[in-house]
């Protein structure tokens, strides 16, 4: 864990959990495994804070614990999960586009409370979604429990692992923790659930919708009945999210280098070896061009031969997104994961560099990139730029860790004028830099976000306070002369100061979002090349 | 080359010509100094990506953060008090859900103690628990019918059959009040703790865990 992960995942536990839990959370971070009284003691936090801080760790799968001998529980933080965090709008908007709002809701809920169960969620999201409709209306759960349910099936959401039962008549001390197992093939089974019901208003005015009167309802509640799905707790399956930002990153890397049409060939072939395919293989499962064929989407027109020839042109792209593997049932095609994240992660590489140092600089390390080992006159004399200045431009890329030095001696000494120096661009080093770099810059932007807040903080509450007014009394039913006056209290230079305040912050967010995208395809091509190593 | 070093010009084992200085050149001055916090950047920055989903992320993002600001796992940090009481704050005050976490998932140090305990979560635990004795109640007394017979005196009363049993093993019946006991403990070492500052327990293998519970159940039981 770099020092600049570190601050990241500081600033996001503080961001949503407070500074108790920050504080807790660090502190795991820095030390590793260590026992609650332990930490107690280090972080001079009372017991009880640290206790509740780490629960809220743990119901977040952002902390974990384990038993030591001698019966001691030990607890460990989640490092990369906690980066995780970052990613959160991203994830429920993507279950928005696959799920619309109801998905959105789930996946929303589940990130909100780390892991709920079913029941739970189902209640929760019908009455989300009612209160949203308009009067009248209700949702009702069984919808919501079906796209659950679809949730579930395409692997978004999972099962969380559940307490084993190892309490048997031995006369043994309960254990101090309980032991997580995960049953495998249990993962992303829904239990049968009878929810029938509607989604409920908090206003109190739906009481006699219900049909219930207050105190009956009161007492129906509290006697009780279980809870039909009682511990089974689900979570977001974040894997699983990522496995389909890379796979829109590979389509839309093809649409862009070759056309619609190939890119939907694509996108079906992935589609196809999503449940097949392990997140983290290497090629997706061999697909036939026939089986292709039958698995274009309805409407698509596209005869066979045309598509045969797609898939040559595809096989045969140097940036090789699609090979070939056999000649079987016209032809057997896979996708290269590892290849097109490679691909991806070099263009980023060439696009950082390209708007850091100029198309010029661009042009010396896509040298380098292509030619592998280049000595110092053969990148002047290739790159077709004035010795002087390609030296400058090569030594620039060499002190910021995009470009590296692989030294050669000709004898044992080392001296340098009987040693070869060969430029090179380690891909792999480059992208662990620039990664390392975008946690930085995260950082440094939501601190940025923070500063620009607190500056503005009484402008905000001013704000804040004489809207709450107004909409109180426009429920009230006030004059429009009354509502004016109030909302002149923000004089003109205030108001300018809160839009530029509002534009600040923005910007500020979505380059959060942004940065973010870049890490996420930096990580996978990382993950993905130490997987094969 | 031999020659040209020696009077006074820094000797490099290296020909200097080759990194592209010519031999008159002055070398670049060592920099001492960090660089600059906010440095002069030669490109500007392309403008970000703009899109209505780029703006939907953007939006579900400030919204999320609000959100989990109101949701009950946010701690906040005890304010320090102010002089003067404000008359809106008793307004600003966010309603938050209570949280009860499952206590069945998590390490048994986890549970609060007794003072918390009034607060809600000893509602649901005691009712966990009393699902758990009710089994293995019946278990007991089975096992205490089985034991009468082979010893065939009925003159002991259960009651005191069932003190003699349980203080020769330790039964699940009494978790309720092992648990009170390893929280009268903790009580009792928090105390010690602020004299000492060490952590007594940290070696605790649960062995004396047991013997307490055994003193307590005498009275539990009655």
């Amino acid at each position: 864990m770099t020092q600049a992960e570190i601050k990241l995942c500081s600033l996001l536990l503080q961001e949503h959990f407070g500074e108790i839990v920050e504080k807790i959370g660090v502190h795991l971070i820095r030390t590793g495994c260590q026992p609650l009284r332990v930490i107690a003691h280090d972080t001079e936090t009372s017991l009880d804070q640290v206790k509740k801080a780490l629960c809220v760790l743990i119901q977040h799968n952002l902390v974990i614990y384990q038993v030591h001998k001698r019966g001691v529980v030990e607890y460990e933080a989640q490092c990369s999960r906690m980066l995780r965090m970052l990613r959160y709008p991203r994830y429920i908007y993507t279950a928005k586009t696959l799920y619309n709002d109801t998905g959105e809701l789930i996946v929303e809920e589940l990130l909100l409370n780390g892991k709920m169960t079913m029941s739970a969620v189902v209640k929760k999201v019908a009455d989300r979604l009612t209160e949203t409709m308009e009067d009248g209306k209700t949702m009702d759960y069984t919808e919501v429990s079906n796209t659950f349910v679809r949730l579930a099936d395409t692997h978004f959401v999972q099962r969380c692992p559940i307490v084993s039962a190892t309490e048997t008549a031995e006369p043994t001390p309960p254990p101090p923790a309980p032991t997580l197992v995960i049953n495998e093939k249990d993962m992303y089974l829904v239990p049968k659930l009878s929810l029938i019901g509607k989604g409920k208003r908090r206003r109190s005015s739906d009481e006699d919708a219900a049909g219930e009167p207050k105190a009956k309802r009161a007492k129906h509640i509290e006697s009780k009945e279980p809870i039909p799905d009682d511990g089974i707790y689900w979570q977001a399956n974040l894997d699983r999210f990522h496995q389909h930002f890379r796979d829109q990153a590979i389509v839309s890397a093809v649409a862009n280098r070759m056309d619609q049409t190939s890119s939907e060939i694509v996108r079906t072939m992935l589609r196809m070896s999503e449940i097949t395919t392990p997140s983290c293989a290497p090629f997706t499962h061999p697909l036939s061009s026939n089986e292709i064929f039958r698995s274009l989407p309805v409407g698509y027109n596209v005869s066979k031969q045309v598509l045969d020839q797609y898939l040559t042109l595809l096989a045969d792209d140097p940036l090789e997104f699609v090979g070939k593997s056999g000649d079987s049932g016209g032809g057997m095609y896979v996708i290269n994961l590892h290849k097109a994240l490679a691909s991806l992660a070099t263009a980023t590489l060439e696009s950082v560099v390209q708007e850091r140092f100029g198309s010029r600089c661009a042009r010396i390390f896509r040298l380098v990139l292509q030619k592998k080992h280049l000595e110092q006159k053969q990148v002047e004399d290739f790159a077709m730029i004035p010795a002087k200045e390609a030296k400058d431009m090569l030594y620039k890329m060499l002190s910021e860790n995009f470009i590296s030095l692989q030294e050669i001696p000709k004898t044992p000494d080392h001296a340098p004028s009987r040693t070869f120096y060969l430029y090179t661009v380690t891909v792999l080093s480059a992208a662990r830099m620039l990664l390392h770099r975008c946690y930085k810059s995260i950082a440094n932007l939501i601190e940025r976000r923070q500063f620009e807040t607190k500056e503005n903080k009484r402008l905000l509450d001013k704000s804040q306070r004489i809207e709450a007014i107004i909409a109180s009394m426009q429920a009230t039913g006030a004059e429009e002369t009354q509502l004016q006056e109030i909302e002149e209290m923000i004089t003109a230079p205030e108001r300018q100061q809160l839009e530029t305040l509002k534009r600040n912050v923005n910007k500020l967010d979505a380059s959060e979002i942004q940065v973010d995208e870049t890490i996420f395809l930096l990580e996978s091509y990382i993950e993905s090349t130490m997987k094969r190593l | 080359m031999a020659g040209n070093r020696g009077r006074g010009r820094a000797a490099y084992t290296f020909n200097i010509e080759a990194v592209g200085f010519s031999r008159g050149d002055k070398l670049p001055d060592v920099v001492l100094k960090p660089p600059p916090l906010f440095p002069d950047t030669d490109y500007k920055p392309v403008p970000l990506k703009t899109g209505e989903s780029e703006e939907y992320i953007l939006a579900l993002k400030q919204e999320l953060r609000e959100t989990v600001k109101r949701m009950p796992y946010f701690m906040e940090t005890p304010e320090e008090k102010q002089d003067i009481e404000r008359y809106s704050k008793r307004y600003m005050k966010v309603y938050k859900e209570e949280w009860i976490p499952d206590w069945r998932r998590l390490p048994r140090e986890m549970m609060p103690r007794k003072k918390c305990k009034k607060a809600g979560s000893k509602p649901t635990k005691m009712k966990d628990t009393d699902k758990g004795t009710s089994l293995t109640n019946t278990a007991d007394v089975l096992k205490k019918i089985e034991e009468l017979e082979k010893k065939g005196d009925g003159e002991k009363s259960d009651e005191e059959n069932e003190e003699t049993e349980g203080s020769k093993e330790k039964n699940k019946e009494d978790e309720d009040d092992e648990d009170d006991a390893a929280e009268q403990e903790e009580y009792d070492e928090e105390e010690q703790e602020e004299e000492n500052d060490y952590i007594n327990s940290y070696f605790d293998n649960g062995d004396d865990f047991g013997v307490d519970s055994d003193d307590n159940m005498d009275e539990a039981t009655y």
